[in-house]
């Protein structure tokens, strides 16, 4: 009994809070647009019974997909978005990873120091970090004033509203997400693996890449899951810093759902990104798995 | 017992916040004299919640979601009307709204085309939509006799692309760009079938790659602060960056002019949601918006006419005496009006709209 108990819990929680909002929206996705509270239609009507019901389902239709499908938009915002998510992953990993393995080098007593600077920037909120990011690479701002006072560049850097702008605030705000499962990986490293590399005849940059490299990949994929996930709904980060030619399917969700007020379509376009997402958080799981297996 | 007292004066305490009144307006940015606020919560004893926006779109999604929280919300008249068909709004009580004989006829007229027998709303605000230019460099870049009167300033890609080195805002609404590109392509701004839209489109997209930025607020300050030169904005918005640049002495000189292919004529409604929490108060805020004195402080501070006659005595000259704010028989013949997209045509434009916006 108290197992059936236990195993219900996470059960109740998935439904409760991701297949029932799923239905929800996959329903919205196949309803009509309409002039109406809330605006789409057909609304079911259990008052009406079993006709009600049966109403109901043969006015849903898949319309709205077509409609993607027939729209370059999508598509583009789609492939733009994985742009996007892949080479800030990317970026990410170049930065994070060196942090990461100074972090694991450093002398223990630092390290829970060095782990807490990481950590710290959440304690803001993440909002005020990206228009602080706003205030720091606009025209007028504190990196172009630098630059142009030190001499450097005679005119200002366009940098902000541009994609360039996208990335740095990507790096930026999801870099911790890369640093800690590496740090994690790096910091169980043990040193006499090394040193027998070295005894063995491996340069010291040899051994990184012949030991140290494959020991923490299974942080590398971590990390880079954290980050690209993430990254491909972003929303918040090309609206403030992107401009508007930065097509990101976040961007464009918010447009439909906001500024055409088309929940079909907006409901659509979300159920089509999930989909796409589902296929890079299985591969995640499945290497968590064997990430567990592997230290059993 | 001590427990006991502490928990009653508790309870009190709690009833007491409860019974605090509260009227949520939610209203355009930049559109009301801030002092009227207090006013209000002095004579009424109300607390006012205001928060602004700048898109009737963003305003329309939280209608159609029901559940807002406001009491009093503005809407233009084309999204008022789609609202009303959506069964947004209630009726107003009219026996609640002394002040209702002070609302001048020419406006109700007009208003009641989305709002018939004006059972849902009472008007704001009405104004046209133009251009603000900064004179001094819009002279600099195109010469002394640029046509700051007319669309071709911002609809013919030769006068954009000179204009794109000192910046040019237009409006994140396509439904004013799109009536605004037809009138300066001599069609019917109010045209919503695809040839229209297909013209609309053309014009649109030649000169799109000149605006640096589609977006409903930001122009006030760049245009007073000399950051851009052009905008294609609503008139009180242009007015009032003219104001502060002028108050700000930095030698920016802002002016306003309807195009004279034509302006369209907007009219901003209060109304009360369907499920407001608190219409009664809703209606003491109505009814305290048209009080004439009230009505006239709003126009003076935002420089927008107002559709009530009885404050008319109290606008000051700078106000009524503007043709850019009350005009002329004359020029009120040139002003056109809009009708609302249906659901399906508006899928048409939105897209449309996205893609004038991002070029994809």
């Amino acid at each position: 009994m108290r197992r059936a108990v236990l195993i219900a819990i996470p059960y109740v929680w998935l439904v409760a809070l991701f297949l029932v909002p799923f239905l929800i929206v996959l329903k919205i996705s196949l309803s009509d647009i309409a002039l109406a509270r809330p605006p789409y239609t057909p609304q079911l009507d259990l008052a009406a019974g079993w006709d009600g019901i049966k109403s109901f389902f043969a006015a849903l239709d898949f319309e709205n997909f077509t409609f993607l499908a027939t729209d370059d938009l999508y598509w583009k915002a789609y492939l733009s978005s994985l742009k996007i998510a892949l080479v800030s992953t990317f970026l990410t990993l170049l930065v994070g990873y060196p942090i990461a393995y100074g972090m694991a080098r450093a002398a223990p007593e630092w390290r829970p120091t060095l782990l807490m600077l990481v950590i710290l920037p959440f304690w803001t909120s993440f909002l005020i970090r990206v228009y602080s990011w706003m205030g720091i690479l606009s025209t007028e701002g504190v990196l172009n004033q630098f630059l142009l006072g030190i001499g450097v560049i005679s005119e200002p850097l366009q940098i902000m509203n541009t994609n360039t702008a996208v990335y740095i605030g990507i790096v930026y705000t999801y870099l911790p997400f890369m640093i800690l499962p590496i740090y994690s990986a790096l910091e169980k490293l043990d040193d006499s693996l090394l040193e027998a590399a070295e005894d063995l005849g491996c340069s010291r940059l040899s051994a990184f890449w012949l030991v140290t490299i494959p020991l923490s990949t299974g942080g590398i994929v971590a990390g880079c899951f954290l980050v690209f996930i993430p990254a491909l709904g972003e929303f918040v980060i090309p609206s403030l810093l992107g401009g508007s030619d930065t097509l990101m399917i976040g961007k464009v969700l918010w447009e439909e759902f906001f500024s055409n007020r088309d929940w079909p379509v907006a409901s659509a376009v979300a159920v089509i990104l999930l989909l796409i997402l589902v296929i890079p958080i299985i591969l995640f799981q499945r290497n968590q798995q064997l990430a567990r297996e592997a230290d059993t | 017992m001590k427990t006991l007292m502490t928990c009653t004066a508790g309870l009190a305490l709690v009833a007491g916040m409860a019974a605090a009144e509260e009227v949520r307006v939610y209203n355009w940015s930049d559109y009301i004299d801030e002092g009227l606020l207090e006013k209000f919560e002095a004579e009424t004893g109300i607390d006012l919640i205001y928060d602004v926006f700048d898109s009737n779109e963003l305003l329309e999604t939280k209608m159609l979601a029901g559940g807002s929280g406001y009491d009093v919300v503005v809407p233009t008249g084309t999204f008022l009307q789609r609202q009303i068909m959506a069964g947004a709004f209630q009726k107003l009580d009219a026996s609640k709204l002394s002040n209702s004989a002070n609302m001048w006829d020419v406006i109700s007229d007009r208003t009641a085309t989305y709002d018939p027998g004006n059972e849902y709303s009472i008007n704001y605000m009405w104004g046209t939509t133009g251009i603000g230019v900064n004179t001094g460099k819009v002279a600099e870049v195109l010469g002394a006799d640029a046509p700051i009167n007319s669309l071709s300033l911002i609809m013919d890609p030769a006068n954009m692309e000179k204009l794109a080195s000192c910046g040019v805002h237009i409006l994140d609404a396509p439904t004013e760009i799109i009536p605004a590109a037809l009138a300066y392509a001599g069609m019917n701004p109010d045209g919503k079938d695809a040839e229209s839209l297909a013209k609309a489109e053309e014009i649109l997209m030649a000169v799109r790659p000149h605006v640096q930025k589609f977006h409903s607020s930001e122009y006030i300050n760049a245009l007073a602060n000399g950051d851009i030169c052009v905008a294609f904005g609503w008139s009180g918005d242009i007015l009032q960056a003219r104001d502060r640049a002028a108050e700000a002495g930095n030698g920016v000189e802002v002016a306003y002019n309807a195009p004279v292919e034509g302006a369209l004529m907007w009219f901003d409604q209060m109304a009360i949601p369907v499920d407001a929490p608190n219409p009664e108060g809703a209606h003491k805020f109505l009814d305290f918006i048209m009080n004439a004195e009230n009505m006239a402080a709003a126009s003076n501070y935002v420089y927008y006419a107002n559709g009530n006659k009885a404050s008319q005595e109290f606008l000051a000259e700078d106000v009524i005496g503007d043709t850019a704010i009350y005009p002329d028989e004359a020029a009120l013949e040139t002003l056109y009006t809009v009708t609302p997209f249906g659901p399906k045509e508006q899928r048409t434009l939105t897209r449309l709209w996205t893609k004038i916006k991002s070029g994809t």
